[in-house]
């Protein structure tokens, strides 16, 4: 590889770790006249509107998401902080009107809680698995008697 | 030979499979009777009032308020379809929404951030099965309804309760299925 090629991969080496970096940031709240000019404030909308789920893209939360109804929902949180809301009852005014399907964390009841017990549950079989493998295979056999020598050497007729 | 612990701790990961199994087998017999959809889109309003809303006029409508809605519904039930003029959905069940329209169902229009021109140049070109119209300028009628995206279908009963709803568009399978036990039920 000559110097000038290997000048240009760094380069665009240098060029692909930068948008590593910048692109997740990029993403959110594309329009900076969206944001509150309170960055307490800003900041609470943001960890709100992360936890919510953009029902277009539905694997985003409406913080990512550059959806029309994103950007709506978006405008909505900001406008309730302002107006002096919680976040519980940003979240309660948004789950009257699209459920608990709008929030990312699905939250602790009968349905869900064999998925909220999984890593429990994944935690005790395992556990119990490496428990009865230890008893098993752990202990290794007492060694030979004299007489067991004995008879080994009897009958593979060793010396 | 006697059935021992060992054999039990040998069948034990047998029987959650064969439980999985099942319960997959169940899970997707009901998904071909069409009981089941794990895609479905289910709104919380269902079996309750619908909320409070205005819409502004648009096309050849003159836009309606919930007084407006909750009075039509009191003589019959009432479709509310959201749509909006540049959705390919919406022209795909604009012929049932039109056949519908035609058996006598009201159907209710509300469009969804839409231009004059644009909803008149659809209800031109795909029928207009309407019998009243508005458009939500602000985007905020749609979210107080839970609406996803356009379109989307609300069946509003005699006392004001929204008693079945679809998010996306209709099709004959569905109307067939849904839509039409659901009207004769609270006919």
């Amino acid at each position: 590889m000559n110097i000038k090629a290997a000048r240009m991969t760094s380069a665009s080496l240098g060029v692909f770790l930068l948008a590593c970096t910048v692109a997740p940031a990029a993403f959110a709240v594309a329009d900076p006249k969206e944001m509150l000019p309170d960055p307490k404030q800003e900041a609470r909308a943001e960890a709100v509107g992360s936890q919510l789920r953009c029902l277009v893209c539905q694997n985003e939360s409406i913080e990512d998401s550059n959806a029309d109804l994103a950007k709506d929902l978006r405008a909505i949180v900001r406008q309730r902080i302002v107006a002096g809301d919680s976040n519980q009852q940003i979240m309660d005014w948004m789950v009257a009107r699209y459920g608990n399907f709008v929030r990312l964390r699905p939250p602790l009841m009968a349905s869900t809680v064999l998925l909220w017990a999984t890593p429990v549950l994944g935690l005790l079989f395992g556990g119990l698995a490496a428990f009865y493998g230890r008893r098993r295979f752990g202990t290794p056999p007492a060694p030979l008697t004299t007489a067991e020598q004995a008879r080994l050497r009897e009958l593979t007729g060793a010396p | 030979m006697s059935f021992t612990r060992r054999h039990a701790l040998m069948l034990a990961p047998l029987a959650v499979a064969g439980a999985a199994g099942v319960a997959f087998w169940k899970m997707l017999d009901r998904m071909s009777e069409g009981k089941f959809d794990p895609h479905a889109l289910n709104n919380p309003l269902v079996g309750k009032p619908f909320p409070d809303f205005a819409v502004s006029p648009i096309g050849p409508g003159k836009g309606f308020t919930a007084a407006d809605l909750r009075a039509a519904a009191a003589v019959k039930p009432v479709l509310v379809n959201f749509f909006a003029s540049y959705c390919i959905p919406c022209a795909g069940e604009a012929d049932l929404l039109g056949s519908l329209s035609a058996e006598g169902v009201p159907v209710w229009g509300i469009a969804w951030k839409d231009h004059q021109k644009e909803v008149s140049q659809f209800l031109d070109r795909y029928g207009d099965p309407f019998a009243r119209i508005g458009n939500d300028e602000t985007g905020r009628v749609i979210i107080d309804w839970g609406v996803y995206g356009v379109p989307e279908s609300f069946l509003i009963d005699r006392n004001g309760i929204i008693r079945w709803h679809y998010a996306g568009g209709l099709s004959d399978d569905l109307v067939h299925d849904e839509l039409r036990p659901a009207l004769k039920a609270i006919a």
